[in-house]
This record gives structure tokens, sequence and C-alpha cells, in this order.
């Protein structure tokens, strides 16, 4: 009689190979190498985390109104609290801040349910973001119409300066692009060079060196009597730098699609600019998002420069607020709060670029 | 039909700036032409290259800041590439740590503005290290104060021109040598140590020489002569911080770059040449990194280009370079805008189309020959 099959339980893996120990082993110790590496790290680690903690958190002033509440041998966060108002506004005046505000939750509004894949009806939120809030938004801001009061542009400053540059100069550099790099991929030889040369010249030279043209050489070509406020002048050397980038982003794209699709638009009988509008360009501007975020990304950081003309953006009013004499000697503190600011705006908006790329590669994978 | 069209806009538009221009010349009293260029500058320059003072004309000046902005983009570019390699690497390590601070080193200095980190340096950093007097001195001849970062200087003697010399010869020895090994390793097969030998060669021909001649270099070290320090070499802050910045920020775009070529090589390679009877280090030197570098080169081109640009953001810290020097100083003194501006927007053109010359020929010559 054949005896019954008793299962027997399996052995336990060995203790080296499972659970925190095989990790440890697999990914800190694998080689004598890597262990001294570990080490090395561990080390840097313990010299330099425990005192920025305690500088950071620990040891810091966070209550408190002026200076003399900054008494400990930490970071004086009351510095950045007293200016937290002028970070934000630069020199709007208090009363009026609530415009800006508005402003930004409308425009947040409108940014949210773009990017968010699920809500309906995104053309007209598009349309409305692109003709309509500029015009609301320079009502808020600016005033002198409907009663609100007018605030000069020399007083807006701070994160909201920055914010504002950057999305101006993103959202007018597009339509530029697209017509610089529908130019350089032209079949008419002028128009190719012109463009060609266009862009160039801009991605060439330094941002630094656009600002300064903008802001000596733009007054003497305009007619006598003419003049611009500061702030247009950046903008338009801002849009104009970031028209070249940009074009060069949408030829990318526009490279991407597939020789067939013009091909099949032609033989619909599409003339040229149908061709583009409705054949290659929804196609190719949706490939390149990843890239305009990326640029959007790089203007973000590169708005700091408007300082060199003498406009307060963000980094701008923190260097500002430094040499204020009730405050001197928390440059530390300015520089870490507007570091962390700008931070956390270029990662989030890095990893959202991320998340889209993730999302429209299925889309596009046959070629 | 079209084109014409175009052209006559262009053209119009051209016509319609320049008229504006010179009515504002002509009404504001500004002169044109570069004449300028060879009038006395009158102001001093805190670094300089070459000859200078307050009495040298403005293309002098120009001089000294074009030269002073190719300096720190080449030493710029040097630390930010090994950097850059380093963290690449890193990055890419199985050491969980080291990959995870490699990646936090470049998420960090990535996402801060260039010109933050540049103010946090100068300012935050340099401006609060200690008076000349307090230097923080490290060995005894190497000192660091809030007026910048002093070393001995060599300075060479008679009979200096041996050494130089024999590391020339050295060189030529290494270039002949490193041919004849590839010459009999293609023919019989047997290698040659070709490091070994090239580093004996390299080190011991200038140590020969010195000795022949009596090591004819002595050293300036710097002193403490009332508040400041005389003698040796000086780095001056303003320097140090523009490195700074220009190389931590431009090594975590490179990190990316090199990270991105080494994925981009397929493990497929790497098991091939193993299997080949490659060892590590010889898969890594001769089968990844020439196929990884093919994927580097070109956004890497543009990397240093970047960096070029970007130090124009000397202006903001006085570092005397050719924005600061020329489209800042300058201009202000003599008003002619559209010149200073002109040349100074033609020299970066320039530089940045003999970097991208130079490093499309480097890549044409990387790319893969195809059969």
């Amino acid at each position: 009689m054949a005896e019954a099959f008793v299962e027997k339980p399996d052995l336990s893996p060995p203790i080296a190979s499972v659970g925190v120990v095989e990790w440890l082993r697999a990914n800190l110790f694998s080689t004598p190498f890597n262990a001294l590496l570990t080490l090395v790290c561990l080390y840097l680690i313990y010299l330099s985390a425990p005192p920025a903690i305690e500088w950071l958190f620990v040891h810091a002033d966070w209550r408190g109104e002026t200076r003399d509440d900054c008494a400990g041998d930490g970071a004086c966060w009351v510095f950045v609290k007293a200016r937290f108002g002028q970070f934000m506004y630069g020199f709007y005046p208090e009363a009026q801040r609530w415009r800006v505000d508005a402003a930004f939750l409308i425009f947040i509004a409108g940014l949210a349910a773009l990017m968010t894949p699920r809500v309906p009806g995104k053309r007209w939120v598009a349309l409305f973001l692109l003709f309509v809030f500029p015009f609301v938004a320079y009502t808020l801001f600016y005033g002198g119409i409907l009663g609100f009061e007018v605030v000069e542009t020399a007083l807006w400053g701070g994160l909201m300066l920055t914010l504002i540059i950057a999305t101006i100069g993103i959202v007018a550099s597009l339509p530029l692009g697209v017509v610089l790099a529908l130019g350089r991929r032209s079949q008419m030889p002028i128009v190719r060079a012109l463009c060609v040369a266009f862009i160039e010249l801009w991605r060439g030279v330094p941002l630094i060196t656009v600002l300064f043209m903008a802001s000596v050489m733009l007054p003497l070509f305009l007619p006598e009597g003419v003049s611009f406020d500061k702030l247009l002048r950046a903008f338009i050397g801002v849009t104009l730098f970031q028209s070249a980038y940009m074009a060069e982003v949408i030829r990318g794209g526009l490279q991407a699609i597939p020789q067939g699709q013009y091909e099949a638009a032609k033989a619909l009988g599409l003339n040229y600019w149908k061709l583009m509008a409705l054949v290659v360009l929804p196609q190719a501007l949706k490939l390149v998002i990843p890239g305009i975020v990326n640029t959007f990304i790089a203007l973000f950081k590169d708005t700091t420069l408007v300082l060199i003309i003498g406009l307060f953006d963000l980094l701008g009013i923190v260097q500002a607020a430094l040499t204020d004499p009730n405050w001197l000697g928390f440059a530390v503190e300015g520089y870490i709060f507007a570091g962390f600011g700008y931070w956390i705006f270029c990662f989030g908006m890095s990893r959202y670029s991320q998340y889209i790329e993730r999302k429209l590669e299925t889309g596009h994978a046959r070629r | 039909m079209f084109q014409i069209l175009v052209v006559g806009a262009v053209v119009a538009f051209g016509v319609y700036i320049v008229n504006n221009t010179l009515d504002n010349l002509a009404s504001r009293g500004i002169a044109s032409g570069f004449d300028f260029l060879s009038s006395e500058a009158g102001f001093g320059i805190i670094q300089s290259l070459i000859e200078y003072s307050e009495a040298s004309s403005y293309g002098r000046a120009f001089w000294v800041g074009l030269l002073n902005t190719l300096l720190v983009s080449a030493i710029g570019i040097i630390l930010a590439t090994i950097l850059g390699f380093i963290i690449g690497v890193a990055r890419l390590s199985s050491n969980w740590l080291v990959a995870k601070m490699a990646a936090a080193y470049i998420e960090t200095f990535r996402n801060i503005p260039l010109l933050l980190q540049l103010f946090f340096w100068y300012f935050a950093v340099l401006r609060a290290l200690p008076s000349p007097r307090q230097s923080l001195v490290i060995g005894d001849s190497v000192f660091l104060n809030i007026r910048g970062f002093y070393t001995p200087r060599p300075v060479p003697e008679d009979g200096f021109w041996l050494i130089p010399a024999a590391i020339v010869a050295g060189v030529v020895a290494v270039l002949l040598l490193t041919r004849w090994a590839h010459r009999r390793q293609d023919e019989t097969g047997q290698p040659f140590h070709v490091v070994y030998v090239s580093a004996g060669i390299l080190i011991g021909l200038p140590v020969l020489a010195a000795a022949a001649s009596g090591f004819p270099l002595s050293w300036d070290i710097p002193e403490l002569r009332g508040f400041n320090f005389t003698g040796g070499m000086v780095l001056i802050p303003e320097l140090m911080a523009l490195l700074l910045a220009l190389s931590i920020y431009t090594a975590s775009f490179i990190a990316e770059i090199v990270r991105a070529g080494i994925l981009a090589v397929s493990h497929g390679q790497t098991e091939a040449a193993y299997s080949l009877g490659l060892r590590p280090g010889p898969t890594l030197r001769l089968v990844v990194i020439p196929q990884a570098m093919r994927v580097i080169i070109p956004p890497l081109t543009s990397q240093f280009l970047n960096l070029t640009k970007n130090s124009s953001l000397a202006a903001a810290i006085a570092y005397p370079d050719l924005v600061s020097v020329f489209a800042g100083t300058v201009l202000n003194q003599t008003g002619q805008a559209i010149e200073v501006i002109a040349i100074t927007m033609a020299v970066y053109l320039t530089v940045s189309l003999l970097i991208s010359l130079f490093m499309n020929w480097y890549n044409k010559r990387m790319a893969l020959v195809e059969r």
C-alpha cells in the first residue's frame, strides 16, 4: 500500500536573501567598494544633515515682528514673515491685493480644468483663458476701468510679477514660435533664410543682452514721443527671445509627423494653411507639450534676470529686502525662501511634464 | 509672390526703425560710429588678463571683458563636465544611497534659478568669509578670506625652459608609443601596457629635467601686509562665485545627459562584450562609452553654449566680464547703445557658432560609420 503523499512545508529562504538584510546587501553593501561608498555617504550625511536641520527648524525663530525677536542661533524666519506680503505682491498697495488674488484664482481654476483629463468642455476653457482672461487680468492688475484704482506697473513685484512675465512670455511666444517653425520648414528660400537668421540670432545671445537691448535700444527704435513702460520692454525682450526657443521645440514636433499625413491631407485637396491648421499642427503641438512645459520651466527660471534691468521679481524683491538696514545679515534665509519658491514651481512643472509624456506615449508609438 | 510681400514688409519695417533711430539719435545728441573705441576709458577693472589701466582705451576694455568671459567659460565648462559625469554615473550606481544622493543633487540644483544660486554663493557664502586678518588657512601658504582665495604663485627661474620642453617631449613620445603599440597589437595580437609606460614617461621626463637643471622654480607666497595680502595668486570672490554657480548648475543638466546616454546603450552590448571575454573595465572603455558618447555629445554641446551664455550673469555681481564691462560701464559712459549692444551680441553669436562648429566636427568624427 502506497503511502499517502503528505505535503511538506517549503524551507524558508536563507535569512540573507529576504527582507531588510537582503535589501541592504543588494543595494548598499554588494561589493567592498560599494560598502565603502555607503559609509562615506553616511558620514557626509551625518556631518551635514543634523546641523542643517537644527539651523533650519530646531533653533530657528518663527515668532515675532522685529529683528529683536531673532535672538537664537538658528534661522530667522521672522524676516521672511515680516516681508511675506512684499515677496508675493511687490509694492502693490495692500488694500488692492485681493485683485491679484482674484485674477490668479480664476487662472488657476482654468488651468486646473485644462490639466485634469476628465473635465469636459476643455475647448471653451482654453478659449476663455487665451482670449478673455488677458483682459480680465489686465483690468484687475492695472485697473483704471470699472472703478478700479490704477496701480502703476512700477509697483508690481514679487512672485506675482515673476508669474506674469513667465506666463505672458510663454503665451505670446507660442504663436510667434509656430510661425517661425513653419517658416523654417517652408519651401520658400527667402522666408526660410529669414526665419533661420531670426531663430539663430536669439538663440546665440544670452537673455541678459536681449533685456539690455530691450531696455536701452527699444526707445531709440520708436518714433519720438512714444515711450514704453519698463515692464512692457521686458515683455518684448522675453517674448522675442523665447519665441526662438519655442520655434525649435515646435519644429521638433513638426518633424515627428510622418510624411504620409502631409500626403494624405494634400490628396484630400487641402491647401497649405488648411493642411497645417487641421492636420499637422494639432498633432505636432500635442507631441511637443512636454517640450513646451520644459521651455516654460527654463523661462520661469530666466525671469529672475529682469532684476538686472530694475524690475522687482521674486528674487529682485528678496535682494532688495536684504539691503534694508533693519534686516541686515539674513541673506541665507532670504535666498532659501526664494529658492524654495522657485523650486516648488519648477519641480511641480517638470513632474507634470513627465506625467504628460507618459500619457501621450501610446498615441504615437506607430511610425 | 508671398516671398516678395514678406521681403517688402521686413524691409519697410527695417527702414522705419532706422529712420526713427536716426531721428532719436540726432535729437538726443548721441554720436554714432565706432570712434569711441579708441578714446580713453577712465575706469579701472578689478581683474584683467592683459595690461590695462584707467588710461587704456574702450577698445582695450572690450578685450579685457572678452578674455574674462572666455576665462570663466573655459574653467566652468571643464569643472561642470567633470562634476556632471561623476554625478551622472553616480545616479546610475547600483548603490542605492549614492544613486539617491545624486538624484537629490540633480533635482535641487536644476530647479533653482542660476541667478539665485549665484547670489547665494556670492552674497551669502563668500561675503560671509572672514577678513584678511582672520583668514582661513590651509597648510601655511593658502589663504581664504573675503578678498579672495590666495595661493602661492610659481616663479620660473633660469633654466626653467627645460621642464616645459621635457613635457612636450614626453607627450610626443607617448603619442608615438601609442601608435606603435596599436600597430603591434594589430599585427601580432600582443598587447602592450601603454598606460603605465606613458604615465612613467609623462611624470619621469619633467622630473628628470627639473633635477638636471637644479629645480629652477621658486614660490611667491602671499603675505599679510597691513590689511591685505600681497604676492601670490588670487582668485577674486566674484570669479569664485561665478565658477561655483555655473559649474554646479550646469553639472546637474550634464548629469542627466550622461545618464540618458549610458542608458541608451542597450544591455545586450555589455553582455556581448562579456561573452567575448572582455573584463568590466575594457567593456566600459571600449564598448559602452564610445556608444554613449554619440548620444551625449549633441546635448552636451548645447549645455556648453548655455554655460557660456549664462556667464553673462556676471554683470549681476560685478565680475568684469564682457556684459558687465562693455554693455554695462562702457555703455553708460558713452551712451552709444546700438554699437555697444551690437558688438556684444556679435561676440556671443560668434562664440556660440564657434563652439557648435567645433562640437559638430567632433560629433562627425565620433558618429556611427555604417557599412
